[in-house]
């Protein structure tokens, strides 16, 4: 069985986030690019999933899948050192200001190059946050999709999850090739040995460009963007307002407040 | 322009979101209000839709529908909307709704955009974005403009109109994915977290027990969250975390208890129109971002606000 998961480096999700004012975008050199928190856990699940069958003996195999700057390496590592086996990154110019269509055109292109028989998503980037990703590449790809996966169990060509959402619990399944995401909680991801780290520096990263996948410059980056941002301001940060210290009132003092902005 | 509505429900009951969405969707003129389910339920739904006005209302109706979360009903919408040339769709940001816009945006290969929290008459989105530090307004320039609107985006106003229900009933092709068991949430008579008006959440500080902060939402007729700190622990269920990666919510009033606030969480929250917070810790850094603080120990100062609006409510 061959897994893909498609992963994204983003900026680190505890630092504050700027856009860059002449590009529109979100200004990704001010900060710490990581692997995509959310994305740790559909790479924790593969491996999970192929040392659950037998793993590589087996012939089972993890196989990352991301767009970037070359820089997006680094977020592949991490994911190598995991414990996934190589890794495809599309990287190319004219891919600057790619929208979640154009993403997921490229992600799609790559999936059917390499023809893998489950393909893993986290729920969103913890960048854009669209969370749309996962149902574009089953558009794009026809495939079935089993979505907000609290939990994932793969027998023979079936793929079996609980979809977790506001909604419920659902049990669902799905034959494979499928498209599954997953969400926090799923598990834990592992943190990388220092064998694993080590092991990771000598795993192949494929990189492709554009004419590899025989896409066309203007069908992506910002020329071809399906949406565009017209502006953006920044907002002046919130300012603190009354604190009070409590001294034995203070549930009254909360209770006066919300009576006076009429909330309670 | 030819503005259509995905009006969310539950077997024929709207939620929430419909009204508001309506709402936005009237400022461009022409309403077309759309609602995907299963027989009978768009003639259930419609009196609903009608109180807040629409110029047509359409029910795509299969019995399956139900069976698949979110490729038949894209499908269903997909087709209708570019059968009658919509220009912009509307649908609530929630997990389902972004799932469908995702599906709608590629079937009709248009541009999308999501969390909005307000969009204008020409179908420009303003999203909020970073937890509120930078506004940000967008167009879609290819296909229909597909927007998802966050909930709780404006204040749903009634314009009653008189639409009969068109009910379509088109031949959907049935995907490979089959549900075999539902569990639908018990929601405690509690409203939805992205949809209440009021959230009470708690953090580190509840040490597990929620009971006072339950208390407090149950009170003020408020929706339950959580920090990561708190849902890492175990003490409260992953789909009540407000914050980076969890929930994005904006109510009119958002308490945080014990939550020391973090950028991962004010990430979720810090659009709230007020916010209030009880923390031990004066340098806790949600304070900076407080309407209304009090440092102190929350499980001093909730039974004693509880008691005190309680009083007041008689």
């Amino acid at each position: 069985m061959k897994i893909a998961v498609c992963v994204k480096q983003v900026p680190d999700s505890w630092a504050e986030k700027k856009l860059n004012a002449s590009t529109k975008l979100i200004d990704r050199e001010s900060v710490d690019a990581v692997l995509n928190d959310l994305d740790e856990y559909a790479v924790e699940s593969a491996l999970q999933i192929v040392e659950a069958n037998g793993g590589a003996e087996a012939g089972h195999s993890v196989t990352l899948i991301s767009m970037g700057p070359e820089r997006a390496t680094e977020a592949l590592r991490k994911g190598l050192s995991m414990g996934a086996d190589d890794a495809v990154l599309v990287s190319d110019g004219a891919l600057a200001g790619s929208d979640a269509l154009a993403t997921s055109l490229i992600l799609a292109k790559v999936i059917q190059r390499i023809n893998p028989d489950l393909i893993l998503c986290g729920t969103e980037s913890t960048d854009a946050r669209m969370s749309v990703i996962p149902s574009m590449l089953s558009e794009r790809l026809e495939l079935p999709q089993l979505s907000f996966a609290g939990e994932v169990n793969v027998s023979a060509d079936q793929v079996s999850i609980k979809r977790v959402t506001d909604e419920g619990v659902d049990s669902m399944s799905s034959p494979m090739p499928v498209i599954v995401s997953v969400i926090e909680k799923i598990n834990e991801p592992r943190y990388p040995s220092f064998k694993g780290i080590m092991a990771a520096k000598k795993k192949t990263i494929e990189v492709l460009s554009l004419a590899d996948l025989g896409v066309s410059a203007s069908e992506v980056g910002g020329s071809g963007a399906w949406s565009l941002v017209n502006d953006f301001n920044e907002q002046a940060a919130r300012s603190a307002g009354v604190k009070v210290m409590d001294e034995g009132a203070g549930g009254n003092a909360l209770s006066e407040f919300l009576a006076e902005k009429r909330l309670a | 322009m030819s503005t259509f509505v995905f009006i969310d429900h539950i077997d024929g009951a709207i939620t929430k979101t419909a009204g508001e969405l309506l709402t936005i969707a009237r400022r461009a003129g022409e309403v077309t209000a759309v609602l995907v389910g299963t027989p009978g339920d768009g003639i259930k739904a419609s009196a609903a839709i009608n109180s807040f006005g629409a110029n047509k209302i359409i029910a795509i109706e299969d019995s399956t529908i139900n069976d698949h979360p979110s490729a038949l009903v894209a499908q269903g919408l997909a087709d209708l909307l570019l059968e009658k040339g919509a220009t912009t769709l509307l649908i609530p940001s929630t997990a389902r709704g972004k799932e469908i816009a995702a599906r709608v945006a590629v079937r009709t290969n248009s541009g999308i955009i999501t969390d909005a929290v307000d969009v204008t008459a020409d179908s420009i989105a303003t999203q909020s974005i970073f937890g509120g530090s930078a506004v940000v307004h967008s167009k879609v320039s290819k296909g229909i403009a597909i927007i998802t609107v966050r909930p709780n985006s404006v204040e749903p106003e009634s314009n009653p109109s008189t639409c009969e229900v068109e009910v379509l009933s088109p031949k959907l092709t049935p995907t490979k994915v089959l549900i075999s068991n539902r569990e639908p949430a018990k929601r405690g008579g509690r409203p939805e977290l992205t949809e209440a008006a009021i959230v009470v959440s708690g953090g580190r500080g509840t040490n597990g027990d929620f009971a006072p902060v339950e208390a407090l939402a149950d009170l003020l007729g408020a929706a339950v969250g959580a920090s990561r700190a708190a849902t890492d622990a175990g003490w409260y269920p992953h789909s009540h975390q407000v914050g980076q990666t969890g929930k994005t919510v904006s109510p009119s009033l958002y308490i945080a208890c014990g939550i020391s606030g973090a950028i991962q969480h004010r990430a979720g929250m810090q659009t709230s129109k007020v916010i209030v917070a009880i923390n031990k810790d004066p340098e806790a850094p949600i304070f900076e971002v407080t309407d209304f603080g009090v440092v102190g120990d929350l499980f001093a100062v909730l039974p004693q606000a509880i008691s005190a609006i309680a009083a007041r409510k008689g």
